[in-house]
């Protein structure tokens, strides 16, 4: 029998047909779906006169276009309020279930959905948003999709796709103090470049993320997207079936051992092939930080900004007003978020409650921290976590993609640098001339604290 | 969708690279629930000012150039996979994309919406941002059926590759949804089968 990916298994067990020299129709078990990337498919099934085939395989959120404060009360801006009443219409025409804004389920949707168990191993899952790599964290093919495929996953709960490439980045070592999943995915990004994924799905693979919590894989699939592949993937295992165990939407008892007996088929085989691989070594990572309009501009807080005379890097460090051969360290910074499907998980507010704990947060510093879902919310509550931010001065929001994109109020002023830990440092990308710094949660809080960027890795030992 | 042969225009360079759709089309403007108006909004925060006066630097508002081809730097419409870029880029009036690198999403898009997304070689492209910058009347001519992009009126052309089944349905105006419900049969015979 010839050796298989764990991409190609999963794949291959989708496959409808082929179409001769063309695409293949892949068969989608879960389809999320959220108020900004829906509503014209929506519309145009319905100009068509075209049901949806598989409601039942749809689950929905509002997230990108929420509020963060006053969420029980009528949202202002009119233009958002009509997109969320259209997302209510349509999933109540068309019987999908949806955890409105407000419900206890509600939130980002690559947050809400694992923790509801509707993302399990082995399952191809797709959504209008780019960060669908999340999924992949489980073992499951996931990616985003445009909304005219959003209307063709309506239509026949399948897409017509050539089947990527495939990639693997494997890292060995043990992570230094102070090393985080987001340094980890923001370090090999920071070496591959932006699209050296293109046209490739990613298997992580070795101790580094066979080691890691499930939050943290979300982490790191999340930005497989940043460095252009289409999703990325870890082997499922027994960190992978702990965490769906006992869940909402988790097949129950026999069918659970069943289906992880089935899961426990899927990963990569010894000696299968890929297109691509690359090797990082886990103690060569240290905590990073962004300086560019890219993700893939970032260095290690120690160090400076290179040289380079390519014209976009110029026009990307005269947006962010920093020089070649500048260091990061010392930076004032007057905003810190802490949100994002990247990382606003319970063990990010846990590492920043953490490092916050006695301390105060500084004057200049306007310090959001951005739960993903009403569940993470809930417990950052019962953990006694919120005490800790309320009396450092940091403000709790509500659950929502909120500065991440910054299509609600939550928006960076002109000018001003925001060290987050979203996933995206474009031009503008939290506010019309916002400079945005990528990092982790752990120096996104330090920067809180101290009002300028530090040398976290001084501060651990 | 609208049909796609052949092209013959004058092209607008854009000599950027790595564009990504939040410059494309910023998220302020994806709150409409259609597809229409997103054109008024295309590089929004490159073509105007904060305090909405247009930018008379960005190369959309230079008036010597014109026409329904966009010639984009390398590793055009990163980032999120907003379809809004596609309509928005459409709607402003391009019909072709020439760069020498798409992101995957955005490339699905722009062929789900008539937008012909033309890969070139990195010296070709800038060969011919180079003719385009000093020569504001370059046309340049996509044919389709051939895969070819040339500059009209010289011996300069490059072939580019498009998958044939997405040729197929941008030479007819069919859209996978077409396609896909005529095959229903086959989606519910594996629907009763998965193995997993
Ligand atoms: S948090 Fe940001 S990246 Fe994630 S889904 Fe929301 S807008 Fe997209």
């Amino acid at each position: 029998m010839s050796k298989k990916t764990l991409f190609d298994k999963v794949w291959d067990a989708h496959v409808v047909s082929s179409i001769k020299n063309g695409p293949q129709i892949l068969y989608i078990d879960k389809h999320l779906i959220h108020e900004v990337t829906s509503p014209q498919a929506f519309n145009e099934l319905e100009d068509r006169g075209i049901p949806i085939f598989r409601p039942d395989q749809i689950v929905a959120t509002a997230d990108h276009n929420t509020p963060t404060i006053n969420q029980d009360q009528p949202i202002e801006d009119a233009l958002s309020r009509n997109q969320l009443a259209q997302l209510s219409e349509n999933c109540k025409k068309n019987n999908i279930t949806l955890y409105e804004l407000g419900h206890q389920y509600n939130g980002i949707v690559h947050v809400m959905a694992p923790e509801l168990g509707v993302t399990q191993p082995g399952y191809t899952m797709v959504c209008g948003d780019s960060h669908t790599s999340t999924h992949g964290a489980f073992g499951s093919i996931a990616f985003g999709i445009g909304t005219s495929q959003v209307a063709q996953v309506f239509a026949s709960q399948c897409l017509l796709l050539t089947k990527p490439k495939s990639l693997r980045v494997t890292v060995n070592g043990k992570l230094k103090k102070g090393v985080l999943p987001k340094d980890v995915i923001l370090y090999i990004i920071s070496k591959l470049g932006t699209n050296s994924g293109t046209g490739y799905f990613c298997e992580y693979a070795g101790n580094v993320f066979e080691e890691m919590s499930m939050e943290g894989r979300m982490t790191v699939c999340n930005m497989s997207i940043e460095m252009g592949a289409r999703g990325g993937m870890i082997a499922p295992d027994e960190t992978t079936f702990n965490y769906v165990k006992g869940r909402k939407f988790a097949p129950k008892g026999e069918d659970f051992a069943k289906k992880v007996a089935y899961w426990k088929t899927l990963p990569t085989d010894d000696g299968a092939q890929f297109d691509k691989e690359y090797h990082f070594e886990a103690e060569d990572i240290e905590p990073m930080v962004t300086y560019g309009t890219n993700p893939g501009m970032g260095i290690k807080i120690s160090e400076k900004i290179p040289k380079d005379e390519n014209p976009s890097f110029k026009k990307s460090l005269a947006y962010m007003n920093f020089e070649a051969g500048e260091s990061l360290i010392n930076k004032p910074i007057n905003y810190v978020f802490i949100g994002s499907c990247t990382n606003s998980r319970i063990e990010d507010f846990r590492v920043a409650a953490d490092f916050i704990k006695g301390k105060k947060k500084a004057n200049n510093v306007t310090a959001w921290l951005v739960p993903g879902s009403k569940q993470v919310e809930a417990q950052i509550i019962e953990e006694g976590l919120k005490t800790v931010f309320d009396e450092a001065g940091f403000e709790l929001r509500q659950p929502g993609c909120s500065a991440c994109l910054a299509m609600n109020d939550d928006k960076i002023p002109q000018g001003e640098y925001c060290v987050s830990t979203s996933n995206r440092n474009f031009e503008g990308r939290q506010g019309q001339g916002s400079r945005t710094i990528l990092a982790s949660p752990l120096v996104a809080a330090a920067t809180a604290v101290e009002g300028k960027i530090i040398d976290i890795t001084k501060h651990l030992n | 969708m609208e049909k796609f042969t052949t092209l013959k225009s004058t092209a607008i360079p854009l000599n950027i690279e790595n564009v990504d759709t939040d410059q494309i089309i910023p998220a302020r403007f994806l709150k409409a629930t259609d597809k229409k108006g997103f054109g008024d909004n295309v590089f929004r925060d490159w073509r105007y000012h904060k305090d909405g006066s247009e930018n008379s630097e960005f190369i959309l508002n230079n008036s010597k150039y014109s026409g329904s081809i966009l010639v984009a730097g390398d590793n055009f419409g990163c980032g999120s996979s907003r379809e809004h870029a596609a309509w928005a880029i459409v709607g402003y009036g391009f019909r072709v994309v020439v760069s020498s690198f798409f992101a995957d999403i955005f490339k699905g898009n722009a062929l789900n919406n008539g937008l012909l997304p033309v890969q070139v070689s990195e010296s070709f492209l800038i060969n011919l941002l180079n003719r385009i910058e000093s020569n504001p009347n370059t046309e340049l001519e996509i044919n389709l059926q051939n895969q070819r992009i040339s500059i009209v009126g010289l011996d300069i052309s490059e072939n580019f590759e498009i998958d044939a089944y997405k040729k197929t349905c941008m030479i007819n105006g069919y859209d996978d949804i077409d396609y896909l419900i005529n095959n229903k049969e086959q989606i519910e015979a594996f629907e009763a089968h998965k193995i997993y």
